[in-house]
């Protein structure tokens, strides 16, 4: 569809589509949105890497590919390597990578392959300083396998190899911050990101293209089928998880942080608002509750005193 | 431009070093393990010398990253190196796939080194024959002009194939041992290796594509089937490079096995890489006692060379195939192939397997002397003693 030119301007993202319509995500999928954003902000001349996730399925089967951008699939635990290889290429070959009309290479993985299996290979990529972005979308889970956890996964959280039961064998650690990890690699360029929040989103996207050196977006992206959540609470979901200060959103940049919450003055909500349509969430005991909050506050404190400290 | 080569001592390890560097290779992915470390450490030094141009060097955190580092450079169009060892190949296994099921043709040295544990640093050829069926092809050295020659061959055979390759070396024998290596001067490599052309790549922005996407049932066979085709492919295409780089460098690589003094041998030693020089020195000093013997060096296990086995088969009476390897719960892996790759033919001379050198061990002269004595006993009765001989076991 042609967006006349007026309307075009108003626009507060850009019209652009390079994610087409029948991809196979599910309804309400957080990741899909995600990599829309990402197309809409880097436009064609971007080399996608995906590794094994929902995103392979979402791109679509032989011959088909939802992205109107080149994708290399890939092993589940490689993107950080992969995505460092093909820059490593285009540099040998003279093409101008990143900046403002170089080409974007971007690479798209889950949690589980970034936390966790992916997590060697991304800290290889961003030691060696290679001119690529890295975004992590985040839905908490392995979802691709069929929901198990992984160490974004949240304490509490119901998955398929924490199932709640008698036991109360739900997850019983915080979720692993990996943008701490990331950022002590003293990265130029880090955020965190909200499907929620696209402005903010793509103005990350567009600064981690400027910004020489490699740059890590992580991503949150609710997940109805994994989260046992209404299809059109995604947003609402992924909002609250911000106003919460569940996964607040900030930058570091060269040693500095800010935070870019929709209203720092504000106090956040109770962890309950974000916990709510969740079916994930209903084995959480009260006390279970309460701890999550108890870490929510602690690291919304110690975000809060870098912010002051290194702001 | 006529040939004149230029004569160095060095190391295998630095032969393919040299050779990574006269092939104009893009990118170098890097990860240290004995006994490989002294090619990337080779290259690095030319890099710094500035002996290079338009070279990336990724000094990666693991083998399994060099690999997918090495994927990802060649997708975008580049010509590709790395080199390991054992457990930094056995770590690269998934990605070998990886490799060979995108097309993509990376080349690499895989010096031959024994699988941990117990740890050790020697020669023995499991690590590679383990990635039989990875789809990549593989070239065995036996000394370290094959080393030199070898990866510039392969380079041009993958990229006309996309298919990935493997250069084996051996461990020490080769890797650290210095001999002279003829190399061919720059100029003659270009003309010989033009820039790569790839099949495709991801820097086209107008006809994006995807690659490695998932294959249904109503697909995936097919992909298989092209492997396949391009493996056959590749045959003729090996003959042909290594028949032109006869022509042009003195040195033929036309017979995917080397066959030395076979002609009117009663029977040969058969076998791959570095031990095989060791069985051509002991076929002189046989046929001065009398033995009517040869030896058959394999140079590409992958693609497996079937037709020329099957002709030299044809006119012996035995073949002792001497496997640096062992695949448990059978026995030596060339050996395996060599007999299935003749179970539908006429051909059946007596094969008897001779597992050698494991982790290793010296094989000498004298040890190959001792297998021609048991191979000519076993070849008058008619029948094998044992199929599978722990020839050197401290009984
Ligand atoms: C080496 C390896 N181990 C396991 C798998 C199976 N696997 C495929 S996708 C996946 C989960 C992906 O989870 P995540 O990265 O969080 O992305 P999501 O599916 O949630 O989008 C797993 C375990 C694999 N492909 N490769
Ligand atoms: S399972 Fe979740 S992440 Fe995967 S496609 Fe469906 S909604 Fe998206």
């Amino acid at each position: 569809m042609e967006i006349p030119e007026n309307v075009r301007k108003r626009l507060s993202i850009p019209a652009d589509e390079h994610f087409y319509a029948g991809h196979t995500a599910c309804q309400g999928c957080g990741a899909s949105l995600g990599l829309r954003y990402v197309l809409k902000a880097y436009g064609k001349k971007t080399i996608f890497a995906i590794p094994a996730c929902c995103s392979t399925i979402i791109a679509g089967p032989w011959p088909y590919s939802a992205l109107d951008a080149n994708l290399f699939h890939t092993a589940f635990e490689t993107t950080g390597a992969v995505i460092g290889g093909i820059e490593a290429a285009l540099k040998a070959k003279g093409y101008k990578v990143k900046g403002e009309d170089g080409i974007m290479v971007v690479g798209w993985a889950g949690d589980g392959g970034t936390a966790d299996i992916g997590l060697q290979a991304l800290s290889g990529f961003l030691e060696r300083g290679h001119d690529a972005v890295y975004i992590m979308y985040d839905n908490e889970a392995y979802m691709n396998t069929g929901i198990q956890r992984s160490s974004s996964t949240p304490y509490g959280a119901w998955t398929t190899n924490t199932p709640g039961g008698k036991m109360h064998f739900l997850e019983k650690r915080n979720k692993k911050k990996v943008i701490d990890i990331v950022i002590a690699h003293e990265v130029p360029y880090a955020a965190t990101a909200s499907i929620a929040y696209p402005e903010d989103f793509i103005r990350k996207l567009k600064k981690a293209q400027k910004i020489p050196g490699p740059s890590f977006i992580q991503l949150f992206a609710p997940c109805p089928t994994g989260w046992r959540s209404p299809t059109d609470k995604s947003i609402e979901l992924a909002r609250l998880a911000v106003q919460t200060a569940y996964f607040p959103l900030f930058e570091y940049e060269n040693g500095k942080y800010k935070i870019n919450m929709p209203s720092t003055k504000k106090e956040p909500k109770p962890i309950e608002e974000f916990l709510k349509y969740q079916g994930r969430f209903k084995y959480m005991t009260k006390e279970d509750i309460e701890r999550l909050q108890e870490w929510v506050n602690r690291e919304w404190e110690k975000l809060k005193k870098l912010a002051e400290v290194f702001g | 431009m006529e040939y004149k080569p230029i004569r160095k001592v060095v190391s295998g390890n630095y032969a393919a070093a040299y050779a990574v560097k006269h092939a104009r290779v893009e990118v170098v992915a890097a990860y240290p393990i004995t006994p490989q470390t002294s090619i990337i450490e080779k290259i690095a030094e030319f890099l710094a010398n500035g002996e290079v141009e338009n070279l990336e060097y990724v000094p990666v955190e693991s083998e399994h990253s060099a690999m997918a580092a090495c994927i990802g450079a060649s997708a975008a169009g580049a010509r590709v190196f790395t080199a390991t060892s054992a457990q930094g190949l056995a770590l690269m296994h998934e990605m070998l796939h990886w490799a060979s099921g995108a097309r993509l043709p990376v080349v690499m040295v895989d010096v031959n080194r024994a699988m941990a544990p117990p740890w050790s640093v020697w020669d023995d050829q499991t690590d590679s024959l383990a990635q039989r069926d990875t789809g990549w092809m593989q070239f065995y050295a036996e000394n370290n002009q094959e080393v030199y020659d070898g990866v510039l061959m392969a380079f041009k055979v993958a990229e006309t194939v996309n298919l990935p390759a493997m250069v084996v070396e051996s461990a020490f024998i080769l890797s650290h041992t210095y001999d002279v290596v003829e190399m061919i001067p720059q100029e003659l490599v270009d003309e010989f290796l033009p820039p790569r052309k790839p099949l495709y790549t991801l820097t086209d922005f107008d006809n994006p594509i995807a690659v490695g996407a998932l294959g249904t049932p109503a697909d995936y066979y097919e992909f298989r089937y092209k492997i396949q085709k391009a493996m056959e492919k590749a045959k003729e295409v090996i003959r042909d490079v290594g028949k032109e780089f006869g022509e042009k460098f003195g040195r033929d690589y036309s017979q995917m096995i080397e066959l030395y003094r076979t002609e009117d041998a009663d029977f040969v030693f058969m076998g791959m890489g570095s031990l095989m020089g060791t069985v051509k020195q002991a076929v002189d000093v046989l046929r001065e006692e009398g033995y009517k013997v040869g030896a058959a060096k394999v140079r590409w296990f992958r693609p497996f060379p079937k037709e020329e086995l099957y002709e030299l088969a044809k006119n012996v009476e035995g073949i002792a195939v001497l496997d640096r390897n062992y695949s448990f719960g059978m026995e030596g892996i060339l050996f395996t192939e060599a007999k299935g790759a003749l179970y539908n033919t006429k051909a059946k001379p007596l094969m008897k397997n001779y597992i050698v050198g494991l982790g290793g061990r010296d094989f000498t002269v004298s040890d190959v002397r001792k297998i021609a004595e048991n191979m000519k006993a076993i070849i008058e009765k008619g029948e094998l003693d044992v199929e599978v001989d722990w020839y050197h076991l401290k009984r």
